[in-house]
Formats: C-alpha cells, structure tokens, sequence
C-alpha cells in the first residue's frame, strides 16, 4: 500500500505535475519543504529591516512612497509563504519562534548593513536579482501552493527590481557624490550577492536529493554562472564596475569568467557572526514579544464572540 | 513573465506590479487646477499645508511600525494607512506649490520646523518609542482618522476643484482608517484586563490633543467656502467617538486640554520638542546632499 502511494508520488513528480496539500508525501519530503520555505518566509520577513532602515530618511516622498509599499510587500511575501507552510501542517507561530530562538535560518545576504541611500537601490538590483534568479525556477516546483506562491511573488520582485535599478539609473545621473555613493554600494554588495546562490555545488549537501523531488531545478553554481551573466550589461548600463579583477568575458564558454566569494566570510555570517546577526533577530524578538498582548486580546476577543452571530466588531 | 531571464523586467513592459500599490498614480488626473476667482491664494496655500502635514507627519510616525507591528497582517495594514496619508500629503503640498512656486519635495524637507503648520496629534511619539505603544497608536488613529473623515466629507464642496478632489480620493481611504482603528479599539476594549487598561491609557494620552483639532485658525476663517470650519465638525466627530468607546467598553476620558503657548499651537507653526527630532530625521539626507536628484 505505502509502495503504491510513494510510486504514485514519484510519477506525478516525474511527469512535472503537483503535489497538492491532501496528496501523500514522503515524510522527508514534507519536511525538506517546510524547511525550505520557513526560511524563505523569515527572509521575506527580516528582510524588511535593512530597507526599512531608509523609509523614515527616504530623500524624496516619490522613494519614501516606493520604499514602503516595497517593504509592506516583502510582509504580504511572508504571509503567503508562511501560509504555504500551513498547508503541510506547520504553524506560524511556531516557525516564528524557531526564527527569534536561531532555530531555523534566513537568508543571510540580510545580516549585511544598509549605510547608505544607495543601498535601497542595490538591494533591488542585485539582491532582490539574484532572488529572483534563484526563485523564477521554482515557479514550477513540485509542490503546489509553494509554486503558485512564487509565481506571485517573482512577479513582484521582478517590479521591486526594476525600481532599485531605477533608482540607480537617477542617482547616476546626478551629482559626482551621488555616483560615488552608487559605487560604494555596488562594491559592497556585488560579493554578498553572489553568495546568495549558496555555497559551490561540490560543498552543497542539500542540492541532490532537492532536484530528484522538483523543490530545486538548478545548482547554486548554474545560477551564479547565470547572474553573472546577466549583471555585466546592466552594470555597464549604469556606468558601475564590479569589484572583481577576475571578471572578464570568456569567448570560449561564451559566459563571463569571475572570481571566488570570500567563504570564510560567507561561513562566519552563516553561523551569526554577520554584523547584523544578533540586531535583526533581537528586532524581530522584540515585535512578537511587544504584540504579544494585542494577539492575545484579539483572540480572547474573539473567543468571547464566537457563538454570537453579531459578535464580530 | 520569464522563466530564463529575470532581467527581462528591467526593460519594461511587463505586467510586473506591487502587491499592494502605492495608491497615488493619476489620483488627479483631468482636475482643473485653475484658482477659482476671488479665492485668497496665500491663505489656499496655508491650509493645503495644514491639512497636508498633518497627513505627512502623521505617515512619518505610522510608518515608524514598518516591521515592528504585532502581527504581520497589521504590518502591512499599518504601512497602507500611512502610504495613504503619504498620498494625500503629497496631492496637498503639490497644491500648495502651485501658489508658492515650489515641488512638494521642497516643502518636506526644506522648510524649517517653525513653518510646518500641523496639529500636534500627528507629531507626537504614541510608540512604537517610548511615549506610547499599539493601543495609544490605535487611539490616535481612531480620533485623528474620526476627524479627517467629517472634515474631507464637507471638503468635497470646497470652491477649490483640488482640493475637492482630494477629499473625494481620501474619503474612502479615511473611512477605512476609521473603520481599522474603530474595530481595535473595541477588540482591545473588550479583549483582555491588560488590553482595556492599555486602551484606556491609550485613550488619555492622546485626549489633551483632542481640542486643537476643532479650533478655527484665522486662514480657515478667511477662506469660507474653500475651506471648512473645524468647529463645525466636533458633535459628529464627538458622536462617532462615543459609539466606539461605548461598544468597546472604555471610558471617554476627561476634557484636559494640551496648553497653547504664547496662544499658539501647531496650526501657528509651534510644536512639541519631538518634532525637531522627527524633522531631523526626515530632513537629514535630502539637506546633506543639495542638488542631488532622486
């Protein structure tokens, strides 16, 4: 019986169709997904912070407009995400607390500091690019809610990027200081971007068995390979360079050639010792904590309302 | 969209969109913004001002929950309400610039703290800081969303077409803050012993501030039938109030009333010491680099 469930799952897997809530599901991979996407959910999440940094100081009311319809939209991400996760049986509540107690991670591109204007414009471009990179893919992974989910969201990053590159483009049409603050930034986001796509395929543990199940269609080195690629131009577009000597043009593989991030440094922010570790998780503590008692009045509200027909306020 | 290049977008012409808009594309488009005849301009700029920092300020301490509301759902309910406001504040100091000759952009971030011409509700700290937290945020919601709304609906009849049109645009925004802000207040009325003693405190911090909403100031006296008459608002606004205290449990606290100094109050460009500190923070980056562009 458990053989003819797993054989069906991994056909429908197989032929590329989905894996919808009530269908059966390996326990290993019901909890790779949850994993996965948790993580995701907390990056959307403290992902607000580094560009919430700027909305109090945006220096027009266009970006300071911008800036926080961008980051109430990375807060709309989380709550798809996070209901995503529902639908395997995890609970928010409970993922949060995994999230402030270090429990589970979160991308680790967000433990870098926001210093300057700039920044809001680089986290379009390069980070929110290379999320981007990495999550159109999975517009079309195996299950269900989550691809549906990101097909949203892309959807919307891709329009979160092009205001960062916006942006950019004005800044770089204005004064020499402007400009040289644009470089600043490029210079120190370029690497934390590319560590985004994760360490290389050889030291990735989780890759073979994520692109067996369609959670993962391609490597963090095809990725970073295909970033790269795709960034040259734009920054030329722009009139910034990369912070590379290594990067040049290969005829041959008809891609770009490129350094190697710094993995020390990749590893040591992994493992909390980023600049901004111990700030977003704590900020992140101190909301949940802080709203503890209007959760509480809300659904004790609600409880004393529930047989009423008018009890709703 | 792409499945193989994510920078396809970049080029443009794609159906890429927010998730929950910025809400202030084209709002007045088609608008005659011709002065109606007869109208006294320097006091029309006047009051665009108030009303549009009143809504300015107010979204600068709104947005200051950005990532630190109780839940995520009021996360994002909080940043839509004050992206609303940042709308309004934008239509109104626009509207101001056309008599003064300046871009919105110029009156945000270069007038000093002695011309902005808010009332002191928006400006001072009901948390996240220190001076308050989400039930005293949700009571200066509640009067300040209670009052904008009966005064945008008679501003609809204003002689001003644009300001006629940007009450029109900002009623239903407003009714929705007023609707978000009634409902809280009565699940944190009714909620827990620890709720209700927050709302009820929530209510006295911000009660002092209650008056200065209802007094006519000498530019809205000079511009009848472009402007409204505050004091013609307080029995429906009092009314309103009421019922929500009433279904939530609280108590209408007593009338104290904030002091004027020297006889002045926001209205007058005098305001509380917090505002220095809002300003300079809002200011800095824009004043640090002049003649930038963004």
């Amino acid at each position: 019986m458990a053989d003819d469930l797993e054989l069906r799952f991994e056909r429908t897997v197989q032929a590329e169709a989905r894996i919808e809530p009530r269908d059966w599901m390996p326990d290993g991979y019901r909890k790779t997904l949850i994993r996965q996407i948790a993580q995701h959910a907390h990056s959307e999440i403290i992902g607000m912070q580094p560009e919430g940094n700027w909305i109090s100081r945006a220096p027009s009311l266009r970006r300071k407009a911008i800036l926080l319809a961008k980051v109430q939209d990375e807060a709309g991400h989380g709550l798809y995400l996070y209901s995503a996760t529902e639908t395997l049986g995890a609970d928010r509540e409970d993922l949060t607390t995994k999230l402030i107690e270090g429990r589970q991670k979160y991308s680790s591109i967000f433990n870098y500091p926001t210093l300057t204007f700039a920044d809001v414009g680089v986290i379009g471009w390069l980070v929110d690019g290379a999320a981007i990179c990495n999550q159109v893919p999975l517009c079309r992974t195996s299950y269900g809610p989550y691809a549906r989910a990101m097909i949203r969201i892309c959807k919307e990053e891709s329009f979160h990027q092009r205001q960062g590159y916006e942006l950019l483009m004005t800044m770089m049409r204005g004064t020499q200081q402007q400009r040289d603050m644009v470089q600043d930034s490029v210079n120190r986001w370029w690497w934390p971007a590319l560590m985004m796509f994760g360490p290389p395929d050889a030291e990735s543990t989780n890759t073979e068995q994520s692109m067996a199940w369609r959670i993962k269609r391609d490597t963090n080195d095809e990725l970073r390979q295909k970033f790269v690629n795709m960034s040259v131009p734009q920054a030329e577009a722009l009139g910034v360079t990369f912070p590379d000597p290594e990067l040049k043009w290969n005829e041959e593989r008809g891609q770009y050639d490129f350094g190697s991030p710094d993995w020390d440094e990749f590893w040591q922010v992994v493992k909390g010792g980023g600049v901004c570790n111990e700030q977003r998780v704590a900020h992140r503590r101190k909301a949940h904590e802080d709203g503890a008692w209007v959760r509480e009045a809300a659904a004790a509200h609600a409880a004393k309302h529930a047989p009423s027909k008018e009890g709703a306020a | 969209m792409s499945f193989d290049n994510a920078y396809e977008s970049l080029l443009g012409g794609e159906d890429a969109h927010w998730a929950f808009g910025t809400g202030f594309s084209e709002a007045l488009s088609g608008v005659d913004r011709e002065f109606p005849a007869g109208v006294d301009r320097d006091a029309l700029a006047s009051y665009c001002l108030m009303l549009g920092d009143d809504a300015l300020i107010f979204s600068q301490r709104l947005a200051e929950w950005c990532s630190r509301a109780p839940e995520l759902e009021e996360d994002i309910a909080l940043a839509n309400i004050a992206l609303d406001l940042l709308g309004q504040a934008r239509m109104l100091l626009t509207r101001a610039g056309e008599v003064l000759g300046k871009t919105e952009d110029e009156l945000a971030y270069l007038r000093d703290e002695r011309e902005f011409r808010n009332v002191h509700l928006a400006e001072i700290d009901c948390g996240p800081g220190p001076g308050g937290d989400f039930a005293a945020t949700i009571a200066r919601l509640l009067v300040f969303s209670s009052w904008r709304l009966a005064l945008f609906s008679r501003l609809r009849g204003s002689a001003d077409p644009v300001l006629a049109a940007i009450a029109e645009k900002g009623l239903k925004e407003l009714a929705y803050h007023r609707d978000h802000a009634a409902q809280w207040t009565v699940r944190l009325g009714d909620g827990t012993d620890e709720s209700h003693r927050r709302m009820q405190a929530g209510l006295e911090r911000v009660w002092p501030f209650v008056d200065e909403l209802f007094a006519t100031h000498p530019v809205e006296a000079r511009l009848s039938g472009v402007a409204v008459d505050p004091a013609s608002l307080r029995s429906e606004v009092d009314g309103v109030l009421e019922a929500v205290l009433s279904a939530a449990g609280l108590t209408r606290p007593a009338d104290t009333k904030a002091a004027r100094v020297a006889g002045m109050a926001g209205r007058d460009g005098v305001h509380t010491e917090v505002m220095g500190y809002l300003l300079a923070e809002m200011q800095h980056l824009h004043r640090s680099l002049p003649g930038a562009v963004w």
